[in-house]
């Protein structure tokens, strides 16, 4: 399953919020070999339902199966796989970068490049908040890093398709939503 | 009177139409067998180990098309029940499983007998449910069965606190036949697709159509779909020839004109070899599984495949398909056929029967020795090919699939995916139970039979008459034949040197016990076990050393086919 021409897709996943719905889902991809690269969970519009967004790593074949193996799963009700440049993607991530007084500035200047906020500062360290999609994120790290990174979390990328982009060619397959399983799989 | 979880229980299976159980008490799952005797039409067969139990609800589910119902306590009794949930999964088979869990206040507490029980099974099971309020109980049982029997069948599992079985509910026995009826099944994550797609049925009756070398794959959802008839007229109006996967067999009569074989690791070498040179392979409720593609990118790359499947994930995961459809074969199947023209095959079917005839893979030597293929062949002659065969795993499994002829749906029941060794004695006594009217032989290797004979017991207690012919070479002959083959004759591990008396044992439970070492004696034994009114065994012992022909060794294709040697010397029985 594992590919050799890896890339990115962003899978989400409209689920039931039950107990062991996560559980499920992460030993689907374990047992499969599947490899998430990110994950991020939370209440959709509906109280009952969680949505989920994936961020896997695999050829068109692997992903064709995870959303497959996915909507297997009798607690997941809709799958999209969103391709990337339709995809608005966005993940949180807290930076504690270790900077004295000489560093603020330009760990400031960084931060303010990348809109991101400081919302902690202490004698040797400062805490950046900062938001937006992967590769920003990738960036902004590396040039802190610079300085001295003690501590990261991220939240993984939450993701969703353009409103405006609806019905675009460009949006690849809404397989599992309206169920056309047999022309999907002909993609 | 208002109903506790336990009667709740008791009275769904009622109206889900269940008669038998399979089961074994414990602590956590007492208040459900203490309410049993409430309830005389559920008949309960004590097993005597529970991987029993759970197979035994997969050998009745093949056999019925019902779904197989087996419970069993927490803990200990639950992990003995995953061999056999595991098994039922990974052959599609419609079983749903109860077991008792401790109080829910002691979930997660490591008591007595706790185990995660919906963790342990959750990747061998098609869903389970751990349930947590005893008014849920209607509503989840209705979803089992629902689950397990529609779409692409499989096992569900339900794990019921001991406290929950106890707890009295607003259902009340009075109109609780009207509430479970009402019940709506809400599944939004559930809807299997039943109708193919026509714009894919007409792709794939243009490749039909513009196919000289055609070859139609039946595999085991024809079974579950009833799709024979659909199956016969679509191979009869084409002119197509029938090749099944293991578990395909018996969808399609053996005897038939266009029947040819069964391929793979041990199946027919003419019918490996005519998939190779096929333009078409139209594949129908199978899932392309190693031990018939082999290596998967040398597997018939000569021909396109339109491949069928109720299971969307089934398509392209091993094989590629050029043209995919969703939905029940049956239902398609009735699309389809209407739009397939007419026509007849012979220079292709010629060729087909041309290679029958080079590679005649199902002859017996010609040999004064107790041949287990001889075994089966005359089990075949004397039941008339009319039993239902259930068979363990390992090489009687592949001669018994090899040397009967299939020609009823439903009459072979094997574990073939799982390969689950035991097989044989719980899953013939769960076919046993669901076609009392048959003669059901469970073909067992001395390997097999001796992981689950202690449901002998269990046979000879309920009256249950399997009748055992044991392919008895004292080893574990198909992991000695690798030995063989890839080891250097080293014979690690493989032999049984002091096997049990097969007939003392078969008497101290009770059963006819019979012993046959020449050949002339076989059919008589077969004959005297058949008249027996009861269950027996027959203890064949068998060329110890004998191998399974042909072989396509594991990930390899069909140029590495090894076929039996001295094939001049072999005659047809």
């Amino acid at each position: 399953m594992i590919s050799n021409t890896l890339s990115k897709h962003t899978i989400t996943a409209l689920v039931q919020d039950k107990p062991g719905v996560l559980n499920r889902i992460s030993s689907m991809f374990r047992r499969r070999g599947f490899n998430i690269s990110s994950l991020a969970v939370g209440q959709s519009e509906s109280e009952t339902l969680s949505r989920m967004t994936f961020v896997v790593d695999g050829d068109d074949k692997v992903v064709e199966q995870v959303t497959k193996h996915l909507h297997k799963l009798i607690d997941v009700i809709k799958v999209t796989d969103i391709s990337e440049e339709n995809v608005i993607s966005r993940e949180l991530a807290l930076i504690k970068v270790k900077a004295g007084a000489e560093h603020r500035d330009q760990v400031m200047q960084i931060s303010s490049m990348f809109r991101a906020n400081i919302i902690d500062v202490s004698k040797d360290f400062l805490l950046v908040e900062a938001t937006g999609d992967e590769n920003k994120i990738n960036s902004l790290i590396n040039l802190l890093r610079d300085i001295g990174i003690s501590e990261v979390m991220r939240t993984g990328s939450v993701a969703m398709n353009r409103a405006s982009n609806k019905g675009s060619k460009k949006i690849k397959q809404s397989i599992v939503s309206t169920r056309k399983w047999d022309e999907a799989a002909s993609v | 009177m208002k109903l506790n979880g336990s009667q709740l229980i008791c009275e769904s299976l009622l109206l889900e139409g269940v008669e038998s159980i399979f089961g074994l008490p414990g602590g956590a799952i007492l208040p459900l067998y203490q309410t049993l005797p409430e309830y005389p039409s559920l008949k309960h067969i004590l097993v005597r180990h529970e991987q029993g139990a759970s197979h035994a609800a997969d050998g009745f589910a093949r056999v019925s098309g019902k779904p197989g119902v087996a419970w069993a306590t927490s803990g200990p009794g639950a992990t003995n029940l995953v061999t056999g949930i595991a098994t039922a999964q990974m052959d599609s088979v419609p079983i749903v499983v109860i077991t008792g869990q401790v109080p829910r206040a002691a979930i997660g507490s490591d008591a007595f007998q706790e185990t995660d029980t919906t963790g342990i099974t959750l990747p061998v099971t098609k869903h389970n449910y751990l349930v947590m309020d005893a008014s849920e109980i209607p509503q989840i049982i209705k979803e089992a069965f629902h689950i397990a029997s529609t779409g692409r069948p499989g096992p569900v599992l339900i794990d019921v606190p001991k406290d929950v079985q106890t707890e009295e509910t607003e259902f009340d026995s009075e109109t609780f036949a009207t509430n479970y009826k009402n019940i709506k099944i809400d599944l939004p994550g559930y809807k299997p697709t039943l109708e193919g797609n026509i714009a894919q049925i007409k792709r794939a009756i243009k490749l039909i159509e513009d196919s000289q070398k055609p070859i139609i794959l039946a595999g085991h959802g024809i079974i579950f779909s009833n799709a024979y008839e659909e199956l016969k007229d679509l191979a009869e109006k084409a002119q197509i020839p029938v090749i099944t996967t293991l578990l395909g067999i018996s969808s399609f009569p053996e005897t038939h004109v266009l029947s040819a074989g069964w391929p793979g690791m041990h199946g027919m070498a003419y019918s490996s070899i005519a998939i190779e040179q096929a333009d078409l392979l139209i594949a129908l409720g199978m899932r392309f599984d190693d031990r018939i593609t082999g290596k998967p990118s040398t597997f018939a790359t000569k021909s396109k495949k339109i491949h069928v499947d109720i299971d969307p994930s089934e398509i392209s995961k091993n094989i590629k398909a050029d043209v995919p459809i969703v939905g029940d074969i049956k239902h398609v199947l009735q699309k389809l056929n209407p739009l397939v023209k007419s026509k007849s095959h012979a220079k292709w079917l010629k060729e087909i029967e041309d290679l029958k005839v080079e590679h005649p893979s199902l002859q017996i030597r010609n040999t004064e020795k107790l041949l287990p293929q001889y075994v089966i062949k005359c089990l075949d002659e004397v039941t008339k090919g009319d039993a239902i065969i259930v068979t363990g795993v390992g090489q009687h499994q592949m001669w018994a699939a090899q040397h009967y002829t299939y020609t009823e749906p439903k009459t072979l029941v094997t574990s073939g995916g799982s390969g689950a060794m035991g097989y044989e004695v719980p899953g013939a006594m769960g076919a046993q139970v669901a076609r009392p009217d048959k003669t059901v032989w469970s073909i067992a290797g001395d390997g097999g039979f001796q992981m689950t004979m202690a449901e002998l017991a269990t046979l000879v207690e309920n009256k249950i008459p399997v009748k055992f012919a044991i392919l008895n070479n004292n080893f574990l002959g198909m992991v000695r034949q690798w030995q063989e083959f890839f080891f250097d004759k080293d014979y690690v591990a493989t032999e049984y040197s002091r096997n049990p008396d097969f007939v003392k044992l078969a008497e101290a439970f009770g059963m006819l016990g019979l012993k046959v070492t020449e050949k002339k004696q076989v059919k008589s034994a077969i004959q005297k076990a058949m008249d027996y009114d009861g269950p027996a065994l027959i203890d064949f012992v068998v060329e110890e050393e004998e191998n399974v022909y042909p072989m396509i060794p594991a990930g390899q294709s069909v140029e590495n086919l090894i076929e039996e040697p001295n094939p001049e010397k072999a005659v047809s029985s």
